[in-house]
């Protein structure tokens, strides 16, 4: 199983990668993603980023098994952290290796999609006048990247 | 059986978590979710549309009609905007 964190401090990305190939002269692509906090044109001062400790590892995990089971080889890192953050700070990293780019692109979107979809996370806008905005909602189009990547349903005989 | 709220679930019910020991009658995620809801006003408007609610149990996702006999911990919360 490859990593998996939820934490308040921040990540090194490089660092990760470079752990995920250390010793390993097989892999020959490696995909790194940073979600970072955005200022939604000004107005959002900060995202707050609740979790559900313990639900939010093994949830990540769940869908890194699932990641893993998909393409056999790779190797895979999943770091997300939770508290307050200032439009550009780092929220997300996911960095994935594997042989060929086309597995290792295909498995970070896939770990990105489902993190957003079941990692159960919630985000608060503070906005820059100072009030506290609402819960984000979930987006439909969120759910539809997800979907992609489910399994296709047996089919009846 | 303990119960934890998260987002705006947590907000509206006015607690993080909570001991719960509904009737035997309650057998699933959607029953304890009416029973909480006569409970009172927050729990009203915490579950006003029940649909949305997610729930876990013991830590995994599932859905309203999963029975919730042997779980230790129930969770309610929004849709999931994380990433």
């Amino acid at each position: 199983m490859g990593t998996v964190r939820v934490q308040a401090e921040n990540f090194d990305s490089a660092a990760e990668a470079r752990r995920l190939v250390a010793g390993r002269t097989d892999l020959g692509a490696v995909v790194s993603f940073v979600g970072l906090c955005r200022d939604e044109a000004g107005r959002l001062a900060a995202l707050e980023i609740e979790h559900y400790p313990g639900m939010a590892e093994a949830e990540i995990a769940r869908v890194m098994a699932e990641a893993e089971a998909r393409w056999p080889g790779i190797r895979a890192a999943a770091i997300h952290r939770y508290g307050r953050f200032a439009p550009g700070e780092p929220i997300v990293l996911v960095v994935t290796a594997a042989a060929h780019r086309g597995e290792a692109f295909a498995a970070a979107e896939m770990l990105m999609d489902y993190l957003k979809t079941r990692a159960p996370f919630w985000k608060r806008v503070r906005y820059a006048d100072g009030s506290q905005g609402d819960w984000l909602e979930a987006k439909a189009h969120d759910d539809h990247s997800a979907a992609r990547w489910d399994p296709a349903p047996t089919q009846s005989r | 059986m303990k119960a934890v709220y998260f987002a705006w679930v947590r907000e509206r019910i006015g607690k993080s978590e909570e001991e719960l020991d509904p009737p035997a009658e309650v057998a699933t995620v959607g029953e304890l979710i009416v029973w909480l809801t006569k409970r009172g006003e927050g729990y009203a408007y915490a579950f006003e549309k029940a649909s949305v609610i997610r729930a876990a149990l013991d830590r995994s996702h599932v859905k309203h009609d999963a029975k919730i006999v042997d779980a230790r911990e129930v969770a309610f919360f929004p849709p999931m905007t994380g990433g």
